[in-house]
Formats: structure tokens, sequence, C-alpha cells
């Protein structure tokens, strides 16, 4: 089985000069959830960002065997759906069903069958009761469902997700947990949340410096690297 | 917040909420070019006017004080250039002044409560208005909560630290507070557009769908338009 995401000797540097990613190389296999760790500015997010060429570095990255660039842009953002840390920086629409029709829309997909398949991502994530709601009278958790709910209806093969658990209480996180196993898309998690980590992957790797510093089975990672605080 | 209360009014059921938002928004501008052009002996016209707003709030359910209050946000503004015309020695037109504003507002408000703002930004856009100027309403009606708690959180973290927000010796710790709070709101709007983009966002908002008028809808814009026309004549 060939890999849905890969990505080789990836560089970038920001414009002040700072060295994000110094020779990245990765592969997630279809249906694999990967757990990603690393300190503050250790390159998680800026590597994240090149999967669906929001930046771009030097370095070649494949997504579901499209290559990442100008032309094939539109295809590799229905492939690969990111779900970001902030749940109000990704529901912008006044309503909850419009928001979620987003993607879809923007796919070309006529608005009657977005309207289906938003009720559809929305029903899998348990919020189609709240499909009128304005974004901002939903809880920290039910933003959070919305926002994948708008990510699942473009129909992805595979969900990134930055630092999922954040805003998030206990029970919000476990609901969380209990949602992300019962998605079949493959998965790469962003997080620093050791035991959220724990619950969802088999494997995980650790971000350094730019570098994949530490590629294996999550609890052995978490092992390697806790003296440094994970 | 007044814009969450307004936002559940908007939501009604009424005969008046289910209007399309495009007649609505021409009953609206009927109303206004007819208030503003009506010169003499306003005293029963202005009654008049108001009595069919106040029909309206009462047929779409709507409290009317509280809609009446809420419309009197416009008076500090209007009793000031009221405060000039009657000084300059026109107390007649002053009273006018205060009349009409207070009666543009309640209009617009009957308006904005009976019309959900998805509605009311597609009726705005079926009937020509920029695109780019919708764009930005939708995105200060949505993000306004979002900011305003920013700003409670940051007052909330100065005031802890010893800082004022008072006049004398404040203005300076609201400046900062100010700037910052603008480069935050930078920031956002560079992640919100990351997130659209990464949902195929090409530069243009796709609809869900268009309204189409019924009868009713040309009903109440023709009963508008002969009611407010019989008061201005």
């Amino acid at each position: 089985m060939s890999p849905v995401i890969i990505a080789r000797n990836l560089h970038y540097k920001y414009e002040d000069g700072t060295v994000a990613l110094a020779g990245v190389d990765f592969d997630l296999f279809p249906g694999e959830t990967v757990a990603v760790f690393g300190g503050n500015g250790s390159g998680k997010t800026t590597f994240v960002l090149h999967l669906n060429g929001l930046l771009e570095g030097q370095g070649t990255i494949e997504v579901c065997g499209l290559p990442v660039r100008g032309e094939t842009l539109k295809q590799v953002r229905q492939k690969i759906g990111i779900v970001f840390q902030d749940p109000d920086d990704q529901l912008f629409m006044p309503s909850v069903l419009e928001d979620v029709a987003f993607g879809p829309l923007n796919l070309g997909t006529p608005p009657d069958q977005a309207v289906e398949r938003a009720r559809i991502a929305l029903d899998q994530v348990g919020m189609l009761e709240h499909q009128h709601k304005a974004p901002y009278h939903l809880s920290a958790g039910e933003k959070k469902r919305v926002a994948i709910a708008g990510v699942l209806a473009m129909d992805p093969e595979v969900l990134v997700l930055d630092e999922p658990t954040t805003f998030l209480d206990p029970p919000g996180q476990r609901s969380l947990t209990v949602l992300l196993r019962g998605l079949p898309q493959s998965k790469l998690i962003v997080t620093h949340d050791v035991e959220f980590a724990r619950s969802l992957s088999k494997r995980a790797v650790f971000f350094e410096k730019g570098r994949i510093a530490g590629d294996g089975p999550t609890d052995r990672i978490i092992e390697q690297f806790r003296w440094i605080g994970l | 917040m007044h814009h969450v209360v307004l936002e559940r009014w908007s939501r009604g059921t009424s005969l008046l909420h289910r209007r399309d938002a495009r007649v609505k928004i021409l009953s609206l501008l009927i109303f206004l070019i007819a208030v503003a052009t009506t010169h003499r002996d306003f005293e029963l016209p202005g009654l008049l006017y108001f009595a069919v707003l106040v029909g309206g709030m009462i047929a779409a359910r709507l409290p009317v004080i509280g809609m009446l209050r809420r419309a009197a946000i416009v008076l500090p503004f209007s009793l000031t250039l009221a405060a000039i015309t009657w000084i300059s020695g026109e107390p007649r037109r002053a009273a006018m002044v205060v009349e009409k504003s207070f009666l543009s507002a309640s209009a617009a408000l009957l308006l904005v409560a009976t019309t959900p703002l998805p509605q009311l930004l597609r009726g705005l856009e079926m009937l020509g208005t920029p695109r780019f100027l919708l764009m930005v309403a939708q995105f200060v009606y949505r993000y306004l909560f979002v900011i305003a708690e920013q700003a409670h959180r940051m007052r909330l973290a100065a005031l802890c630290r010893g800082g004022r927000f008072r006049p004398k010796g404040g203005f300076r710790s609201a400046a900062g507070t100010l700037g910052v709070l603008f480069a935050r709101s930078y920031e956002r709007a560079d992640r919100i557009h990351r997130s659209m983009i990464s949902r195929g966002f090409e530069g243009h908002f796709n609809l869900l769908s268009r309204p189409s008028l019924v009868w009713a809808d040309a009903g109440f814009l023709f009963l508008t338009a002969a009611l407010v026309a019989v008061i201005r004549v």
C-alpha cells in the first residue's frame, strides 16, 4: 500500500531567517493515525501548513498520489482536511449549516447536494440538531465538532488536526477521542497531550529543531523524549 | 450584547419574518424616503409613521418597548443636531430632526430584527450591493463577539496588574491595549484566511440557495408603499 502522505527532504525558512523545517522525511499510510509531538517552535505547525500548500518550501510532498503544487492545490485541498487549533478561526459563516457547506460549495457541488453533504457530516459528529445555530452560540467542544464536520463534508482521505484538545474540558476531550476513533480517514494529530495521543495512535513522531528526531510506536517515543518534557 | 438579542429576534416565524429580504429592504427604503421628504406639518404624519412601525413590531411579535429602547440609541446624536437647530431659532425643525431620526432607526431595526443576517446579506447582494462590502459586514458581525471577549480578557489582565482605564492617566494604557487588540485581530484574520483557503475558497462566497419571491412578498411591498404614500400625501 502506497502512503497517502509522502514528504521528502522538506526545508522551510521564514522571512526573518528562522529555519522552521530542516529536512523532514515523513510517510503516512492509509488508515494509519500518527501523533506529532514536539516543543513550541519545533516545526510541527509549519509542516502541517505545507501539506495543503499553504506554505511552500523546498523538497517534495505528495498527498494521495498528487504532488502538492499550484495546479493540483484544489484537488489536494479536497483530499486533505486540516482542522485548525482555534475553531473560531474556522467557523466564519453566520450559521453552522452554511459553514459546513462552505467547503463542498467551493468544490463546485450544487447547493442542494452541498446541503445534503453538510447534514451528513453534521450527523457524523453529532451536531445535526445545531445546524441553524450561529457558531458563537456553541460551546468550545461543539465548535470543534462543527469544525471537523466542515472538513468531513469535503470527503477527505486524510485528516490533520492541529492541537485538537486545546480549549476542551476533560469530557470534551473524551468525546473528541470517541469521535476521532470512529472516523475511517488516515489521521495526523499534532498534540502536546500524551494521554490523548496514546488513546488514538499506535505511531508517533517527535519534531525537534525542524527535523523528525524520533519515529516509532507511541509508547516508545513518549518514553524516549520524556526527558525533554514529553 | 445587542447583536445576540437581535439575532434571536430575527429567527422568529411571524408573517413579517417570512417575507423575502429584498422586499423588506425595498420597503425600508420607501419608508425612509417618505419620512425624509415629509416636511410640513410633521406631527400627524409622524404619529402615523410611528403607528405603522409599532404595528409592524406587533405583527412580528417583537417586544415594542425593547425595540424602541434600542432605537433610542440614535437620540444622543440627533439631540446634538437638534440642539444646534434649536439655538439657531428653528424649534419645529429641531423637533423634526429628533422625530425623523428616531423613526428611521426604528424602521431599520425592524428590518434587522425580522431578517436573519445571512438572508439580509443575500437580499442586499441580490439588490446589487457590492460583495466586498457585504463580506466585511459579515465578518465584523461574526467576529465582533470574539474580539470583544478578547478585549475584556485584556482589560481584566491589565486591572489585575494595577492598570487603569480612567481618563486621567488611563488613555495611554487604553491606546496600548487597542494596538495589541488590532495586532491580534490582524493575526486572527490571517488564520481565518488560511482556514478558508484550506477549504477551497477562491475569492467569492457561493450561495446555498437563491430565494424566490412569492405573491405574499409582492403584496407586502405594495401594502407598505401604499400605506406610506397615503401618509406622505
